[in-house]
Protein backbone atom coordinates (compact mmCIF):
# COMPACT_ATOMS: atom_id res chain seq x y z
CA UNK A 1 0.00 0.00 0.00
CA UNK A 2 1.19 3.53 -0.72
CA UNK A 3 2.09 5.79 2.19
CA UNK A 4 0.77 8.80 0.27
CA UNK A 5 -1.36 9.03 -2.84
CA UNK A 6 -2.09 12.37 -4.52
CA UNK A 7 -4.65 12.24 -7.30
CA UNK A 8 -5.14 15.45 -9.30
CA UNK A 9 -4.58 17.59 -6.21
CA UNK A 10 -4.91 21.37 -6.45
CA UNK A 11 -4.03 23.47 -3.39
CA UNK A 12 -4.96 27.11 -3.01
CA UNK A 13 -3.63 29.53 -0.43
CA UNK A 14 -5.41 32.88 -0.22
CA UNK A 15 -6.61 32.73 -3.83
CA UNK A 16 -3.17 31.77 -5.18
CA UNK A 17 -2.81 28.32 -6.71
CA UNK A 18 0.19 26.76 -4.97
CA UNK A 19 -0.01 23.28 -6.47
CA UNK A 20 -1.93 22.60 -9.67
CA UNK A 21 -3.37 19.14 -10.44
CA UNK A 22 -0.57 17.09 -8.87
CA UNK A 23 -0.67 13.29 -9.00
CA UNK A 24 1.96 11.12 -7.37
CA UNK A 25 2.52 8.11 -5.17
CA UNK A 26 4.99 7.66 -2.36
CA UNK A 27 5.70 4.12 -1.23
CA UNK A 28 5.78 2.86 2.34
CA UNK A 29 9.33 2.92 3.75
CA UNK A 30 10.58 5.55 1.34
CA UNK A 31 12.73 8.58 2.23
CA UNK A 32 11.66 11.48 0.02
CA UNK A 33 13.37 14.87 0.08
CA UNK A 34 10.96 17.74 -0.67
CA UNK A 35 12.71 20.65 -2.37
CA UNK A 36 11.81 23.83 -4.15
CA UNK A 37 12.06 27.61 -3.87
CA UNK A 38 10.33 29.62 -1.13
CA UNK A 39 6.57 29.59 -1.61
CA UNK A 40 6.66 26.51 -3.86
CA UNK A 41 4.28 24.73 -1.48
CA UNK A 42 6.45 22.46 0.67
CA UNK A 43 4.70 23.40 3.92
CA UNK A 44 1.34 23.74 2.17
CA UNK A 45 1.57 20.18 0.85
CA UNK A 46 2.36 18.86 4.33
CA UNK A 47 -0.56 20.78 5.83
CA UNK A 48 -2.85 19.31 3.19
CA UNK A 49 -1.66 15.77 3.97
CA UNK A 50 -2.37 16.51 7.65
CA UNK A 51 -5.90 17.58 6.79
CA UNK A 52 -5.31 21.18 7.85
CA UNK A 53 -5.96 22.64 4.41
CA UNK A 54 -9.04 21.86 2.30
CA UNK A 55 -8.25 20.60 -1.20
CA UNK A 56 -9.38 22.82 -4.06
CA UNK A 57 -9.53 19.71 -6.25
CA UNK A 58 -8.48 16.06 -6.29
CA UNK A 59 -7.95 13.66 -3.44
CA UNK A 60 -5.20 12.64 -1.02
CA UNK A 61 -5.01 9.28 0.69
CA UNK A 62 -2.65 8.30 3.51
CA UNK A 63 -2.23 4.52 3.74
CA UNK A 64 -5.41 4.15 1.75
CA UNK A 65 -7.50 6.40 4.03
CA UNK A 66 -8.74 9.85 3.04
CA UNK A 67 -6.99 12.71 4.87
CA UNK A 68 -8.42 13.85 8.19
CA UNK A 69 -7.18 15.97 11.06
CA UNK A 70 -5.72 14.03 13.95
CA UNK A 71 -4.62 11.04 11.83
CA UNK A 72 -2.45 8.95 14.18
CA UNK A 73 -0.63 7.36 11.25
CA UNK A 74 1.18 10.63 10.62
CA UNK A 75 3.98 12.13 12.69
CA UNK A 76 4.66 15.81 12.09
CA UNK A 77 7.56 18.09 12.92
CA UNK A 78 6.66 21.70 12.15
CA UNK A 79 9.27 24.30 11.32
CA UNK A 80 11.18 25.66 14.30
CA UNK A 81 9.40 28.74 15.49
CA UNK A 82 9.75 31.42 18.11
CA UNK A 83 8.64 30.02 21.43
CA UNK A 84 8.47 31.63 24.82
CA UNK A 85 8.42 28.43 26.80
CA UNK A 86 12.11 27.62 26.57
CA UNK A 87 12.65 27.38 30.31
CA UNK A 88 10.76 24.09 30.47
CA UNK A 89 12.69 20.85 30.18
CA UNK A 90 12.88 19.00 26.89
CA UNK A 91 11.02 16.15 28.53
CA UNK A 92 8.06 18.39 29.44
CA UNK A 93 8.12 19.73 25.89
CA UNK A 94 7.98 16.30 24.28
CA UNK A 95 5.45 14.96 26.80
CA UNK A 96 3.00 17.78 26.06
CA UNK A 97 2.19 16.03 22.78
CA UNK A 98 1.08 12.75 24.42
CA UNK A 99 -2.71 12.71 24.04
CA UNK A 100 -2.43 16.48 24.07
CA UNK A 101 -5.74 16.80 22.25
CA UNK A 102 -7.72 15.39 25.19
CA UNK A 103 -9.35 17.66 27.77
CA UNK A 104 -8.19 17.49 31.37
CA UNK A 105 -4.97 17.82 33.33
CA UNK A 106 -1.59 17.32 31.60
CA UNK A 107 -0.68 14.23 33.60
CA UNK A 108 1.17 11.31 32.04
CA UNK A 109 -0.01 7.81 32.88
CA UNK A 110 2.36 4.84 32.77
CA UNK A 111 1.79 4.19 29.09
CA UNK A 112 2.40 7.87 28.35
CA UNK A 113 5.68 7.91 30.27
CA UNK A 114 6.82 4.77 28.46
CA UNK A 115 5.91 6.29 25.09
CA UNK A 116 7.95 9.43 25.86
CA UNK A 117 10.93 7.36 27.05
CA UNK A 118 10.76 5.19 23.95
CA UNK A 119 10.64 8.19 21.60
CA UNK A 120 13.55 9.87 23.42
CA UNK A 121 15.50 6.61 23.29
CA UNK A 122 15.02 6.37 19.53
CA UNK A 123 16.75 9.71 18.97
CA UNK A 124 19.26 9.20 21.80
CA UNK A 125 18.01 12.17 23.79
CA UNK A 126 17.08 10.76 27.20
CA UNK A 127 19.83 12.57 29.08
CA UNK A 128 19.33 15.69 26.96
CA UNK A 129 15.63 15.88 27.86
CA UNK A 130 16.32 16.69 31.49
CA UNK A 131 17.81 20.06 30.57
CA UNK A 132 15.80 23.22 29.85
CA UNK A 133 15.20 23.89 26.14
CA UNK A 134 16.95 27.24 26.43
CA UNK A 135 20.29 25.51 27.14
CA UNK A 136 20.13 23.21 24.13
CA UNK A 137 21.78 23.82 20.79
CA UNK A 138 19.76 23.91 17.56
CA UNK A 139 20.70 20.34 16.70
CA UNK A 140 19.75 19.08 20.16
CA UNK A 141 16.37 20.79 19.95
CA UNK A 142 15.76 19.20 16.57
CA UNK A 143 16.36 15.78 18.10
CA UNK A 144 13.70 16.48 20.74
CA UNK A 145 11.25 17.69 18.09
CA UNK A 146 11.95 14.54 16.13
CA UNK A 147 11.25 12.45 19.25
CA UNK A 148 7.97 14.33 19.65
CA UNK A 149 6.97 13.55 16.06
CA UNK A 150 7.67 9.85 16.65
CA UNK A 151 5.21 9.58 19.57
CA UNK A 152 2.40 7.16 18.82
CA UNK A 153 4.52 5.17 16.33
CA UNK A 154 3.42 6.89 13.11
CA UNK A 155 3.79 5.14 9.74
CA UNK A 156 4.55 8.40 7.93
CA UNK A 157 6.76 11.27 9.09
CA UNK A 158 6.38 14.79 7.74
CA UNK A 159 9.46 16.85 8.64
CA UNK A 160 9.25 20.52 7.72
CA UNK A 161 12.70 22.06 7.25
CA UNK A 162 14.52 20.23 10.05
CA UNK A 163 17.87 21.58 8.84
CA UNK A 164 17.05 25.25 9.08
CA UNK A 165 19.50 27.27 11.22
CA UNK A 166 21.88 24.32 11.63
CA UNK A 167 25.53 24.35 10.56
CA UNK A 168 26.57 21.77 7.92
CA UNK A 169 28.02 19.37 10.49
CA UNK A 170 24.75 19.25 12.52
CA UNK A 171 22.75 19.05 9.30
CA UNK A 172 24.57 15.86 8.42
CA UNK A 173 23.87 14.43 11.88
CA UNK A 174 20.14 15.13 11.61
CA UNK A 175 19.91 13.62 8.11
CA UNK A 176 21.76 10.46 9.17
CA UNK A 177 19.56 10.13 12.27
CA UNK A 178 16.35 10.44 10.25
CA UNK A 179 17.63 7.95 7.67
CA UNK A 180 18.54 5.43 10.39
CA UNK A 181 15.10 5.79 12.05
CA UNK A 182 13.31 5.58 8.72
CA UNK A 183 15.05 2.25 7.99
CA UNK A 184 14.74 0.81 11.52
CA UNK A 185 11.05 1.64 11.80
CA UNK A 186 10.30 0.92 8.15
CA UNK A 187 8.32 4.13 7.72
CA UNK A 188 7.93 6.71 4.96
CA UNK A 189 9.52 10.15 5.44
CA UNK A 190 8.85 13.44 3.68
CA UNK A 191 11.79 15.70 4.53
CA UNK A 192 11.62 19.26 3.23
CA UNK A 193 14.79 21.31 2.81
CA UNK A 194 16.14 24.35 1.03
CA UNK A 195 19.26 22.60 -0.13
CA UNK A 196 19.65 19.23 -1.75
CA UNK A 197 23.26 18.55 -0.84
CA UNK A 198 22.87 17.66 2.86
CA UNK A 199 20.30 15.03 1.80
CA UNK A 200 22.34 13.43 -0.98
CA UNK A 201 23.17 9.83 -0.19
CA UNK A 202 20.33 9.53 2.32
CA UNK A 203 17.25 9.98 0.19
CA UNK A 204 15.49 7.47 -2.04
CA UNK A 205 13.71 10.00 -4.22
CA UNK A 206 13.32 13.76 -4.61
CA UNK A 207 10.04 15.65 -4.83
CA UNK A 208 10.81 19.01 -6.40
CA UNK A 209 8.07 21.66 -6.28
CA UNK A 210 7.92 24.90 -8.27
CA UNK A 211 5.55 27.02 -10.30
CA UNK A 212 2.53 24.99 -9.19
CA UNK A 213 4.07 21.80 -10.58
CA UNK A 214 5.85 18.87 -9.01
CA UNK A 215 8.43 16.37 -10.17
CA UNK A 216 9.07 13.13 -8.31
CA UNK A 217 11.93 10.76 -9.10
CA UNK A 218 15.51 9.84 -8.38
CA UNK A 219 18.09 12.63 -8.04
CA UNK A 220 19.41 11.85 -11.53
CA UNK A 221 15.94 12.02 -13.04
CA UNK A 222 14.75 15.21 -11.32
CA UNK A 223 17.81 17.36 -10.74
CA UNK A 224 18.39 18.10 -14.41
CA UNK A 225 18.39 21.35 -16.37
CA UNK A 226 15.19 20.60 -18.36
CA UNK A 227 13.10 19.47 -15.36
CA UNK A 228 14.19 22.30 -13.07
CA UNK A 229 13.90 24.95 -15.81
CA UNK A 230 10.28 23.88 -16.21
CA UNK A 231 9.63 24.09 -12.43
CA UNK A 232 11.38 27.42 -11.94
CA UNK A 233 9.97 28.85 -15.18
CA UNK A 234 13.45 30.16 -15.98
CA UNK A 235 16.62 28.67 -17.51
CA UNK A 236 18.40 26.62 -14.87
CA UNK A 237 21.83 25.04 -15.00
CA UNK A 238 22.74 22.03 -12.91
CA UNK A 239 26.40 21.89 -11.96
CA UNK A 240 27.92 18.80 -10.38
CA UNK A 241 31.24 19.23 -8.57
CA UNK A 242 32.98 17.16 -5.91
CA UNK A 243 29.96 14.96 -5.22
CA UNK A 244 27.75 18.02 -4.71
CA UNK A 245 25.05 19.42 -6.95
CA UNK A 246 24.44 23.13 -7.50
CA UNK A 247 21.26 24.54 -9.03
CA UNK A 248 22.21 27.77 -10.77
CA UNK A 249 20.32 30.48 -12.58
CA UNK A 250 22.29 33.20 -14.33
CA UNK A 251 25.39 32.32 -12.29
CA UNK A 252 23.54 32.44 -8.94
CA UNK A 253 23.11 29.48 -6.64
CA UNK A 254 19.32 29.31 -6.25
CA UNK A 255 19.13 27.02 -3.26
CA UNK A 256 21.92 28.55 -1.25
CA UNK A 257 20.67 32.11 -1.68
CA UNK A 258 17.12 31.15 -0.73
CA UNK A 259 18.48 29.31 2.25
CA UNK A 260 20.59 32.17 3.51
CA UNK A 261 17.61 34.53 3.29
CA UNK A 262 15.42 32.27 5.36
CA UNK A 263 18.16 31.40 7.78
CA UNK A 264 18.60 35.01 8.87
CA UNK A 265 14.86 35.34 9.38
CA UNK A 266 14.73 32.29 11.60
CA UNK A 267 17.61 33.44 13.74
CA UNK A 268 16.03 36.81 14.32
CA UNK A 269 12.70 35.25 15.18
CA UNK A 270 14.01 32.68 17.58
CA UNK A 271 15.35 35.10 20.13
CA UNK A 272 17.35 32.61 22.15
CA UNK B 1 0.20 37.47 66.83
CA UNK B 2 -3.37 36.87 68.05
CA UNK B 3 -4.25 40.27 66.65
CA UNK B 4 -3.49 39.06 63.14
CA UNK B 5 -6.54 36.81 63.05
CA UNK B 6 -8.50 38.47 65.82
CA UNK B 7 -10.50 40.75 63.56
CA UNK B 8 -13.07 39.95 60.91
CA UNK B 9 -11.38 42.19 58.35
CA UNK B 10 -8.08 40.37 58.85
CA UNK B 11 -9.67 36.95 58.44
CA UNK B 12 -11.41 38.21 55.29
CA UNK B 13 -8.12 39.65 54.01
CA UNK B 14 -6.24 36.36 54.49
CA UNK B 15 -9.04 34.33 52.94
CA UNK B 16 -9.43 36.61 49.93
CA UNK B 17 -5.66 36.88 49.34
CA UNK B 18 -5.24 33.12 49.70
CA UNK B 19 -7.95 32.32 47.16
CA UNK B 20 -6.65 34.82 44.65
CA UNK B 21 -3.03 33.69 45.13
CA UNK B 22 -3.84 30.06 44.32
CA UNK B 23 -5.80 31.04 41.22
CA UNK B 24 -3.30 33.59 39.91
CA UNK B 25 -0.29 31.36 40.56
CA UNK B 26 -1.74 28.67 38.30
CA UNK B 27 -3.32 30.85 35.62
CA UNK B 28 -0.23 33.06 35.64
CA UNK B 29 1.99 30.03 35.05
CA UNK B 30 0.34 29.41 31.69
CA UNK B 31 0.19 33.14 30.94
CA UNK B 32 3.98 33.38 31.31
CA UNK B 33 4.49 30.14 29.38
CA UNK B 34 2.43 31.52 26.48
CA UNK B 35 4.20 34.88 26.52
CA UNK B 36 0.85 36.63 26.96
CA UNK B 37 1.59 38.57 30.13
CA UNK B 38 0.61 41.77 28.36
CA UNK B 39 -2.92 40.37 28.02
CA UNK B 40 -3.28 40.26 31.80
CA UNK B 41 -2.14 43.85 32.00
CA UNK B 42 -4.52 44.97 29.25
CA UNK B 43 -7.53 43.15 30.72
CA UNK B 44 -7.01 44.79 34.10
CA UNK B 45 -7.14 48.23 32.45
CA UNK B 46 -10.47 47.57 30.76
CA UNK B 47 -11.57 46.00 34.04
CA UNK B 48 -11.23 49.37 35.74
CA UNK B 49 -13.92 50.76 33.44
CA UNK B 50 -16.15 47.79 34.23
CA UNK B 51 -15.71 48.27 37.96
CA UNK B 52 -16.39 52.01 37.99
CA UNK B 53 -19.28 51.59 35.55
CA UNK B 54 -20.79 48.97 37.84
CA UNK B 55 -20.48 51.27 40.87
CA UNK B 56 -22.21 54.00 38.87
CA UNK B 57 -25.26 51.84 38.19
CA UNK B 58 -25.31 50.44 41.70
CA UNK B 59 -23.79 47.00 41.09
CA UNK B 60 -20.87 45.55 43.06
CA UNK B 61 -17.56 46.55 41.39
CA UNK B 62 -16.40 42.91 41.53
CA UNK B 63 -19.13 41.79 39.13
CA UNK B 64 -18.51 44.79 36.88
CA UNK B 65 -14.86 43.78 36.75
CA UNK B 66 -15.62 40.13 36.07
CA UNK B 67 -18.10 40.94 33.30
CA UNK B 68 -15.78 43.27 31.43
CA UNK B 69 -12.52 41.33 31.88
CA UNK B 70 -14.07 38.03 30.77
CA UNK B 71 -15.72 39.69 27.77
CA UNK B 72 -12.40 41.40 27.01
CA UNK B 73 -10.55 38.10 27.24
CA UNK B 74 -12.99 36.38 24.87
CA UNK B 75 -12.68 39.31 22.45
CA UNK B 76 -8.88 39.14 22.51
CA UNK B 77 -9.01 35.40 21.94
CA UNK B 78 -11.34 35.74 18.97
CA UNK B 79 -9.26 38.49 17.36
CA UNK B 80 -6.17 36.38 18.03
CA UNK B 81 -3.36 36.94 15.58
CA UNK B 82 -4.98 40.04 14.17
CA UNK B 83 -4.02 41.81 17.40
CA UNK B 84 -0.34 40.96 17.03
CA UNK B 85 1.80 43.97 16.30
CA UNK B 86 -1.03 46.47 16.87
CA UNK B 87 0.64 48.02 19.91
CA UNK B 88 -0.59 51.53 19.23
CA UNK B 89 -4.21 50.50 18.64
CA UNK B 90 -4.19 48.35 21.78
CA UNK B 91 -2.57 51.13 23.80
CA UNK B 92 -5.21 53.59 22.65
CA UNK B 93 -8.04 51.24 23.63
CA UNK B 94 -6.49 50.78 27.07
CA UNK B 95 -5.96 54.48 27.64
CA UNK B 96 -9.55 55.19 26.52
CA UNK B 97 -10.80 52.50 28.89
CA UNK B 98 -8.96 54.04 31.85
CA UNK B 99 -10.20 57.49 30.84
CA UNK B 100 -13.80 56.25 30.71
CA UNK B 101 -13.33 54.66 34.10
CA UNK B 102 -12.19 58.00 35.45
CA UNK B 103 -15.29 59.68 33.99
CA UNK B 104 -17.58 57.12 35.68
CA UNK B 105 -15.81 57.81 38.98
CA UNK B 106 -16.30 61.53 38.49
CA UNK B 107 -20.07 61.01 38.22
CA UNK B 108 -20.08 59.00 41.39
CA UNK B 109 -18.35 61.42 43.71
CA UNK B 110 -19.68 59.82 46.90
CA UNK B 111 -16.96 57.19 46.59
CA UNK B 112 -13.88 59.36 46.77
CA UNK B 113 -11.66 56.56 48.01
CA UNK B 114 -13.06 54.10 45.47
CA UNK B 115 -10.54 55.18 42.84
CA UNK B 116 -7.50 54.37 44.96
CA UNK B 117 -9.05 51.09 46.08
CA UNK B 118 -9.73 50.03 42.49
CA UNK B 119 -6.37 51.17 41.16
CA UNK B 120 -4.13 49.95 43.99
CA UNK B 121 -6.32 47.50 45.88
CA UNK B 122 -7.64 47.49 49.42
CA UNK B 123 -7.35 44.01 50.81
CA UNK B 124 -8.42 45.14 54.29
CA UNK B 125 -11.67 46.47 52.87
CA UNK B 126 -12.82 43.07 51.56
CA UNK B 127 -16.09 42.04 53.21
CA UNK B 128 -17.48 38.57 53.83
CA UNK B 129 -19.71 38.72 50.76
CA UNK B 130 -16.73 39.47 48.51
CA UNK B 131 -14.79 36.57 50.03
CA UNK B 132 -17.61 34.22 49.04
CA UNK B 133 -17.73 35.81 45.60
CA UNK B 134 -13.98 35.26 45.24
CA UNK B 135 -14.34 31.66 46.43
CA UNK B 136 -16.87 31.03 43.66
CA UNK B 137 -14.63 32.75 41.12
CA UNK B 138 -11.62 30.73 42.24
CA UNK B 139 -13.50 27.42 42.06
CA UNK B 140 -14.79 28.23 38.60
CA UNK B 141 -11.33 29.25 37.40
CA UNK B 142 -9.64 26.14 38.79
CA UNK B 143 -12.30 23.85 37.33
CA UNK B 144 -11.96 25.52 33.93
CA UNK B 145 -8.17 25.38 34.03
CA UNK B 146 -8.31 21.73 35.04
CA UNK B 147 -10.47 21.03 32.02
CA UNK B 148 -8.35 22.82 29.42
CA UNK B 149 -4.83 22.45 30.86
CA UNK B 150 -3.80 19.54 28.64
CA UNK B 151 -4.69 20.97 25.21
CA UNK B 152 -3.64 24.42 26.47
CA UNK B 153 -0.14 23.18 27.23
CA UNK B 154 0.08 21.35 23.89
CA UNK B 155 -1.18 24.38 21.96
CA UNK B 156 1.28 26.60 23.83
CA UNK B 157 4.38 24.51 23.21
CA UNK B 158 3.68 23.16 19.69
CA UNK B 159 0.74 24.99 18.08
CA UNK B 160 1.12 23.55 14.57
CA UNK B 161 1.42 20.00 15.84
CA UNK B 162 -1.50 20.51 18.24
CA UNK B 163 -3.60 21.79 15.35
CA UNK B 164 -2.67 18.76 13.26
CA UNK B 165 -3.73 16.47 16.11
CA UNK B 166 -7.15 18.11 16.19
CA UNK B 167 -6.80 20.77 18.90
CA UNK B 168 -8.74 23.95 18.09
CA UNK B 169 -6.16 26.68 18.75
CA UNK B 170 -8.83 29.37 18.60
CA UNK B 171 -11.11 27.66 21.12
CA UNK B 172 -8.26 26.99 23.55
CA UNK B 173 -7.07 30.58 23.26
CA UNK B 174 -10.54 32.06 23.84
CA UNK B 175 -11.21 29.82 26.85
CA UNK B 176 -7.84 30.61 28.37
CA UNK B 177 -8.13 34.37 27.94
CA UNK B 178 -11.62 34.28 29.48
CA UNK B 179 -9.96 32.50 32.39
CA UNK B 180 -7.29 35.22 32.54
CA UNK B 181 -10.17 37.73 32.68
CA UNK B 182 -11.64 35.93 35.71
CA UNK B 183 -8.28 35.84 37.40
CA UNK B 184 -7.60 39.50 36.65
CA UNK B 185 -10.87 40.47 38.32
CA UNK B 186 -9.90 38.46 41.39
CA UNK B 187 -6.40 39.93 41.56
CA UNK B 188 -7.78 43.45 41.27
CA UNK B 189 -9.68 42.89 44.53
CA UNK B 190 -6.39 42.35 46.36
CA UNK B 191 -3.77 44.54 44.68
CA UNK B 192 -5.88 46.77 42.39
CA UNK B 193 -6.04 46.88 38.61
CA UNK B 194 -2.68 48.59 38.20
CA UNK B 195 -0.77 45.95 40.16
CA UNK B 196 -2.36 42.75 38.82
CA UNK B 197 0.99 41.88 37.23
CA UNK B 198 2.56 41.47 40.64
CA UNK B 199 0.42 38.46 41.63
CA UNK B 200 -0.30 36.95 38.23
CA UNK B 201 3.08 37.23 36.52
CA UNK B 202 5.69 37.71 39.27
CA UNK B 203 5.34 34.35 41.07
CA UNK B 204 4.92 32.35 37.84
CA UNK B 205 7.94 33.96 36.20
CA UNK B 206 10.05 33.36 39.30
CA UNK B 207 8.92 29.72 39.45
CA UNK B 208 9.89 29.16 35.82
CA UNK B 209 13.38 30.47 36.60
CA UNK B 210 13.74 27.94 39.39
CA UNK B 211 12.54 24.67 37.86
CA UNK B 212 12.27 23.13 34.41
CA UNK B 213 9.54 20.71 35.51
CA UNK B 214 5.91 21.42 34.85
CA UNK B 215 4.19 20.20 38.02
CA UNK B 216 6.90 21.53 40.27
CA UNK B 217 6.76 24.91 38.50
CA UNK B 218 3.00 25.22 39.00
CA UNK B 219 3.27 24.24 42.69
CA UNK B 220 6.10 26.70 43.20
CA UNK B 221 4.14 29.51 41.49
CA UNK B 222 1.21 28.92 43.88
CA UNK B 223 3.52 28.73 46.92
CA UNK B 224 5.26 31.98 45.96
CA UNK B 225 1.97 33.77 45.27
CA UNK B 226 0.59 32.65 48.64
CA UNK B 227 3.77 33.70 50.47
CA UNK B 228 3.81 37.09 48.78
CA UNK B 229 0.09 37.79 49.32
CA UNK B 230 -0.05 36.66 52.95
CA UNK B 231 3.40 38.07 53.72
CA UNK B 232 2.26 41.42 52.36
CA UNK B 233 -0.77 41.42 54.66
CA UNK B 234 1.35 40.53 57.71
CA UNK B 235 3.91 43.23 56.94
CA UNK B 236 1.14 45.76 56.35
CA UNK B 237 -0.31 44.89 59.77
CA UNK B 238 2.98 45.54 61.53
CA UNK B 239 4.12 48.61 59.57
CA UNK B 240 0.78 50.20 58.73
CA UNK B 241 2.06 50.65 55.18
CA UNK B 242 -0.27 49.60 52.32
CA UNK B 243 -0.53 45.83 51.80
CA UNK B 244 -0.31 46.31 48.01
CA UNK B 245 3.09 47.93 48.44
CA UNK B 246 4.38 44.98 50.44
CA UNK B 247 2.98 42.45 47.99
CA UNK B 248 4.66 44.16 45.04
CA UNK B 249 7.91 44.43 47.03
CA UNK B 250 7.87 40.73 47.96
CA UNK B 251 7.00 39.78 44.39
CA UNK B 252 9.92 41.78 43.03
CA UNK B 253 12.22 40.35 45.69
CA UNK B 254 11.17 36.76 44.88
CA UNK B 255 11.71 37.34 41.16
CA UNK B 256 15.16 38.88 41.74
CA UNK B 257 16.18 36.04 44.04
CA UNK B 258 14.96 33.47 41.53
CA UNK B 259 16.91 35.22 38.82
CA UNK B 260 20.06 35.29 40.94
CA UNK B 261 19.71 31.62 41.92
CA UNK B 262 19.21 30.58 38.29
CA UNK B 263 22.23 32.63 37.31
CA UNK B 264 24.39 30.97 39.97
CA UNK B 265 23.17 27.52 38.90
CA UNK B 266 23.95 28.33 35.26
CA UNK B 267 27.49 29.28 36.23
CA UNK B 268 28.11 25.87 37.74
CA UNK B 269 26.83 23.93 34.74
CA UNK B 270 29.10 23.20 31.79
CA UNK B 271 28.44 25.40 28.77
CA UNK B 272 26.37 23.51 26.17
CA UNK B 273 28.06 22.74 22.88
CA UNK B 274 27.41 25.26 20.14
CA UNK B 275 25.67 24.50 16.87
Amino acid sequence: MNAILLDGVTLRLGGRIVLDRISLEIADAEFVGVLGPNGAGKTTLMRAILGLLPLAAGRIAVHGQPVRRGNRLIGYMPQVRATTALRLSGHAFVAAAVEGDRWGLPRLDRAGRLAVDEALELVGARALARRPMVELSGGERQRLLLAQSLLGRPRLLLLDEPLISLDPHRQGEVVRLVRRLQRELGIAVLFSAHELNPLLGALDRVLYLGGGRASLGSVDEVITAPVLSRLYGAPIEVVRAGGRIFVMSGGQDMERDAHRHDHAGTRAGFGA
Amino acid sequence: MIGLLGYDFMRNAFAAAGLVAVMSGLVGFFLVLRGQTFAGHALSHVGFTGATGAVLIGVSPLWGLVGVTVAGGVGMGLLGERLAGRDVAIGMVLATALGLGLLFLHFFTAYASQATALLFGNVFGVDRGTVWGLAGLCLLALAALGAIARPLLFATLQPELAEARGVSLRLVSVLFLALVGLCTAGCAQIVGVLLVFTLMVGPAAAAQRLTVRLGRGMALAVALALTEAWGGIVLAWFTDWPASFWITALSALAYSLAWALAWLADGRRPVPAAG
